[in-house]
């Protein structure tokens, strides 16, 4: 594993601050203030973005009357575009930015590898492929087209099927260790990969066009339904996650720490990789295996807030708010015409991860 | 990993020079490998020339081989020999590519495809298509080339910058950034106009099939360039393996080596992707199976990655024409097919070492 990603190193760059910390009741967590801080600040750049993201567009409408809209003062046409096209658009994104932002933090974290993120290793192909599969194959409409087909069923088979062969690959005398399970990601990953460029290869090219939309991330077209179908979801997942925060924050260390607090390892580590799993394919279901967000957020935000590990709310909070504001941005900027959200995070997420390694490089503080 | 983690980056750090190596890796069994892949590679190329959608009779084959263009030779001469000329440059170019890779970065992972390499390749490719209106691959090449060299470069500077130089998970953590970057800008190019789509898929499933003549004699330079090169800093990269801070101590120039290691992968990934497309694991597998015959010595390993990788990409080519009849696989896609579950069995045996050496 040292060779394969983070040895030990990075992850304890900044030592634990004790000194200012506040306990986090239910969760027994110490929360460091910057940490409170950023998820402060976090919130606020949502509230602020999902605000700009409800009422700006090719028909804008001034916040008041989003308000208005909201609870039910709106005008026709306020109220229809608030109610059936923005309100859920920007909640899916909120919706799908958490998920991705958890469960690329739980996957860093369990296998302690940067880059252990499910868009590297076979999670989002697998999604990909049952979506792009279905598109194809089933003669359903993609996502994009605004109806509610089978694609996002087709993503989050292929996501669990790819994450179970990998689970079962990577199993080996009762345990799954990060190196195997990376390993074998990958190469789920390449074959998945590979799967997909051919069937799109082989497609009539209409089809092939919109299933590339598809694959590149978009939240174009989506509907209370995909909300309900994410929050759902969420609502069982999200506080699963957080319930197995304690064997979360000592999986950071190494295995002999963690055996001699009395962890039972594997099974913690399973249980939070199926539910970290759920995480991404949900979140693939309803937005296409979006570039970026789930790799990049944990890191981002585990250099805002400063932490030694990957912080789970800080990261689950970063992604919702890159996706906003990457859907925002994806509409506004070349409009009318629109970009896939995943463009805009891959083309401006990346650059920023870029940045960030260059600069800790250069301060000497590692990767 | 945990426990072995941190013992085996410490270890790194102290430990002496390699042991010699243990019984069954000694020269005589890396001299058999070494036979044996030839065999194997000669095999293959044959394979290639004689076995496809329409049989031609084995004395055609031969009788092409010696200049022939009568009857069924024809087909052999004019569209098997240059597929199979691409398949060997190709397969010799990403075996090597992936071991050199695996060397630098010290990570199982390394891959051409980890660093960047191929997605810098692949944007170009579809900005040659929708920016400039290329049609033939021919014409791909210089553009895959070029956008592979850069994003390599880019990925190997930034990861490369700074306190420790470039370190395995900062090079590989900068590939990956680099290739997310790249892929979003190929994915805008291919969803604004469908005819670049249409060109571009056919290029990015990976195959052999179709490709011009001229291909093969235009890529070849580079191949070599990118083989010796490889093969000559096989004795530094040996180097390398110790860890920097020993490798330092020794004498070894560290950052040299692996910045000319970097121009070694660079040259030979970009021109193999270039011509072939994305083709898959073949870097990645190839040079853990012969890892397992020949030890972790780099002047051994390279070699025989490279024969392994011509091996691996010509059969694949020939399963292809043969599984689909009267159609094709792609090569890329039987690559892949293979490659990944036997990789993932490996991986599930125990058979591939935790470490690269």
């Amino acid at each position: 594993m040292s060779r394969t990603g983070a040895p030990p190193k990075p992850w304890t760059r900044t030592g634990p601050r004790t000194a200012l910390t506040a306990e986090a009741g239910p969760l027994g967590l110490r929360v460091p203030v910057r940490v409170a801080t950023t998820v402060l600040a976090l919130l606020l750049a949502g509230f602020a973005a999902f605000t700009a993201s409800v009422s700006l567009g090719t028909y804008a409408i001034p916040p008041g009357d989003v308000l208005g809209a909201l609870f039910g003062y709106g005008d026709g046409a306020a109220d229809l575009v608030v109610h059936k096209l923005r309100l859920p658009r920007a909640l899916t994104a909120v919706l799908a930015g958490l998920a991705f932002g958890m469960a690329g933090a739980v996957y860093q974290a369990v296998t302690r590898n940067p880059l252990a993120s499910p868009d590297l290793i076979g999670i989002s192909a697998g999604a990909g492929a049952g979506a792009v599969a279905t598109i194809l194959f089933g003669g359903v409409t993609a996502a994009g087209a605004g109806t509610f087909g089978a694609v996002p069923f087709g993503a989050l088979g292929g996501a669990l099927l790819t994450a179970a062969v990998i689970y079962a690959f990577a199993y080996r005398g009762g345990t799954i260790t990060g190196y195997r399970f990376v390993l074998v990601g990958i190469a789920a990953a390449g074959a998945l990969a590979a799967l997909t460029r051919w069937m799109l290869a082989r497609a009539d090219i209409d089809q092939a066009a919109r299933a590339m939309v598809w694959l590149t991330g978009s939240l174009n077209g989506r509907s209370w339904s995909h909300v309900a179908w994410v929050g759902w979801a969420l609502l069982i997942l999200v506080p699963l996650t957080f319930a197995l925060a304690r064997p979360y924050q000592l999986l950071q260390f190494d295995d002999s720490t963690a055996l001699s607090l009395g962890m039972r390892l594997h099974r913690a580590r399973v249980v939070l990789l199926i539910a970290a799993t759920c995480l991404a394919a949900v979140a693939t279901a309803v937005a296409g295996p979006v570039a970026f967000v789930a790799l990049g957020a944990p890191q981002i935000a585990r250099r805002v807030a400063g932490t030694a590990g990957v912080p789970l709310l800080t990261s689950g909070l970063m992604g919702a708010v890159l996706m906003l504001a990457a859907d925002l941005a994806g509409r506004l900027v070349l409009a009318p015409t629109e970009l896939p959200v995943g463009i805009v995070t891959g083309a401006v997420g990346a650059p920023y991860l870029l940045f960030l390694l260059a600069r800790s490089n250069r301060a000497g503080r590692g990767g | 990993m945990g426990v072995s983690d941190t013992s085996a980056s410490t270890a790194d750090a102290v430990q002496a020079p390699p042991a010699p190596p243990p019984p069954g890796r000694g020269r005589p069994a890396r001299t058999v490998a070494l036979l044996v892949l030839l065999l194997a590679l000669v095999a293959a190329v044959f394979a290639s020339l004689a076995i496809g959608s329409k049989p031609v009779a084995l004395g055609d084959v031969l009788a092409a081989l010696t200049g022939s263009r009568e009857g069924d030779a024809v087909v052999v001469r004019d569209l098997r020999l240059p597929r199979t000329v691409l398949g060997l440059l190709v397969g010799l170019a990403l075996g090597a590519a992936g071991a050199v890779a695996q060397d630098i970065t010290r990570n199982p992972l390394g891959d051409p495809g980890l660093i960047g390499v191929s997605a810098g390749a692949a944007f170009a490719v579809a900005a040659g298509i929708g920016l400039f209106s290329l049609t033939h691959s021919y014409q791909y090449i210089w553009f895959a080339f070029l956008g592979g060299a850069l994003a390599g470069l880019l990925a190997y500077t930034v990861g490369g910058t700074g306190y420790g130089g470039a370190t395995p998970a900062k090079l590989a953590l900068a590939g990956a950034a680099v290739t997310l970057f790249l892929g979003s800008f190929t994915s805008a190019l291919v969803l604004l106009d469908v005819n670049t789509l249409d060109q571009y898929r056919s290029w990015a499933v990976g195959s052999l099939a179709g490709r011009d003549a001229a291909l093969g004699p235009q890529l070849a330079p580079f191949v070599v360039i990118g083989l010796v090169l490889a093969i000559a800093l096989s004795g530094r990269l040996n180097a390398l393996a110790l860890g920097d801070d020993l490798a330092t101590t020794l004498g070894a120039k560290v950052r040299t080596t692996r910045a000319l290691g970097a121009v070694a992968v660079i040259v030979l990934t970009g021109a193999a992707v270039a011509a072939a497309g994305p083709v898959t694991f073949v870097g990645l597998v190839i040079p853990h199976l012969v890892r397992a015959v020949t030890g972790p010595d780099a002047r051994w390993l390279i070699p025989c990655s490279a024969l392994g990788g011509g091996v691996l990409l010509l059969t694949a080519d020939v399963i292809g024409r043969v599984v689909a009849r009267p159609g094709e696989l792609e090569a890329g896609v039987i690559t892949a097919v293979i490659g990944a579950p036997f990789l993932a069995v490996m991986v599930k045996r125990g058979k591939l070492r935790e470490h690269t050496r």
